[in-house]
């Protein structure tokens, strides 16, 4: 008979960044099951909207999180331009998206970067990071920081990139896409980081729905959802299918954010094209009175801005529904009935983020 | 000015309600408290393909609302955090962290 036992994974991990506990439920070697705990680092920013104006609290949107700081920026003011009623104009949204896309292969690559870390292939990480570098470094021309602060604000955004900015970029991404094909040949056909990925980590996609998961996770798993789609910047305006796989372990989620790197590079290029000349914001008047809902799709996922606005300065509720908080229930569903040295694995490839989810 | 529908009902329909949506195909998307003037209000959304839908629930300060964890597993973590931060009392949740998901010094700071 199989002797269970409870093994503690985390708060601090080797392979966590940021705290996350579980307690793993074990039949000798086998995980049973795993009930999770977070709350270590919870800092309450939702409630600061009672503390700061409308226009104020785009700053503490932008501290989420520091990987996703631009989109949660963006996902709030576009939330409160909607109840406001407020056209942003047409450069701006394109900056926005550009800007996106830039984050989503900067999250993407940092994502790369830890899995191959938690796999032992050290040259693997620093080749992934020293590529990261480089949209980094574009983040730092472009806004003036490594991590993307206070270029989004209620009615457009407040740094433009001109056409010289923009062509250097686009020779950077052609050279990163190059680099990115060759490191992508190692992360998927490599056969001891297969070894590790492939056959590891199921979920169906009935479960990925059941389970209310969103992003990469998801789409591992068949399910062709991207919030993109809805229309919100200027995604209405460039061609792209949602990127899939039908298997739905680890391998392919690697493999679904490897491609989702290559798609970002190809909508940045389409909106460099197609980016119009003119304002990049217009003055916001009066105070917001409504509701409203706004979906965005972050490197993880669907993220959903709740704002809720009294027609005062102040805010009755401003609400973050991150993609890792909806994502881990799926994670838990996944643990079950896998190996115990599978664990830390199976929880990179769903690419959490405490920091989002403690928000 | 919100995307999808709001249909506000009392908290004895909310079960029915969640298991027609469930029958439906929807997944849920977030189960969101706010804090108005005579208690909470409770939105459950629910998402298909890339259409939105919500249930609204007001409740008093005391009243005590059925989990939906039963029909919506992942649930669980959205009603335990509305109880550690609202102290919204939910009912039958499975798994219930009775107030212990965040471990926050002050008990429940939204209220």
């Amino acid at each position: 008979m199989a002797t269970r036992s409870v093994v503690p994974f985390g708060p601090q991990h080797p392979v966590l960044p940021e705290p996350i506990h579980l307690d793993l439920v074990l039949e000798d070697e086998k995980v049973v099951e795993a009930v999770p705990s977070i709350g270590f680092v919870h800092r309450g920013l939702e409630k600061l909207v009672e503390k700061k104006d409308f226009h104020e609290y785009v700053y503490v949107a932008e501290r989420i999180c520091g990987i996703c700081s631009f989109m949660h920026g963006m996902g709030y003011c576009e939330a409160v331009e909607r109840i406001m009623k407020v056209e942003v104009p047409e450069r701006a949204s394109y900056l926005r998206t550009i800007w996106c896309e830039m984050s989503r292969i900067h999250s993407h690559l940092l994502w790369l970067g830890l899995l191959a870390d938690a796999f032992g292939f050290e040259s693997l990480f620093m080749q992934s990071w020293r590529l990261r570098e480089k949209i980094l470094d574009m983040f730092e021309v472009s806004t003036g920081g490594r991590v993307i602060f206070s270029v989004n604000k209620i009615g457009g955004v407040r740094k433009d990139m001109d056409g010289e900015m923009l062509k250097s970029f686009l020779a950077l991404f052609d050279e990163m896409e190059k680099e990115l094909r060759i490191l992508s040949k190692t992360f998927l056909n490599d056969y001891a980081v297969n070894s590790r990925l492939r056959d590891v980590g199921f979920l169906t996609k009935e479960q990925a729905h059941d389970f209310g998961t969103v992003g990469p996770f998801m789409r591992a798993s068949g399910i062709a959802r991207d919030t993109r789609k809805l229309g919100y910047a200027a995604y209405p305006d460039l061609d792209f299918e949602p990127i899939t796989s039908e298997v739905g372990d680890c391998y392919a989620r690697t493999d679904v954010r490897i491609r989702e790197i290559f798609q970002s590079f190809d909508l940045i290029r389409q909106a460099a094209g197609k980016i119009p000349g003119g304002e990049i914001a217009v003055p916001v008047k009066g105070f917001p009175d409504g509701e409203h809902f706004m979906r965005v799709e972050q490197p993880r996922g669907e993220a959903v801005y709740y704002v809720k606005a009294n027609g005062t300065k102040f805010l009755d509720r401003m609400r973050v529904r991150t993609p890792t908080f909806a994502n881990l229930p799926g994670m838990l569903e996944t643990l079950k009935g896998c190996q115990l040295a599978d664990v830390p694995i199976l929880i990179l490839t769903i690419d959490p983020c405490i920091s989002c989810t403690e928000r | 000015m919100i995307d999808g529908e709001v249909l506000t009902i009392g908290p004895g329909d909310l079960i029915p309600h969640v298991l027609q949506i469930k029958h439906d195909g929807y997944r849920l998307i977030q189960i969101c408290a706010t804090t108005v003037k005579d208690g909470y209000e409770l939105t459950y959304s629910f998402g298909r393909d890339n259409e939105m839908a919500h249930l609204r629930l007001q409740v008093g300060p005391y009243a005590q609302v059925m989990s939906i964890s039963n029909i919506y597993e992942p649930a669980f973590l959205y009603e335990n955090e509305i109880t550690d931060l609202f102290g919204v009392p939910i009912q039958l949740i499975s798994p219930d962290y009775k107030g212990k998901l965040y471990r926050i010094e002050q008990q429940t700071p939204f209220k």
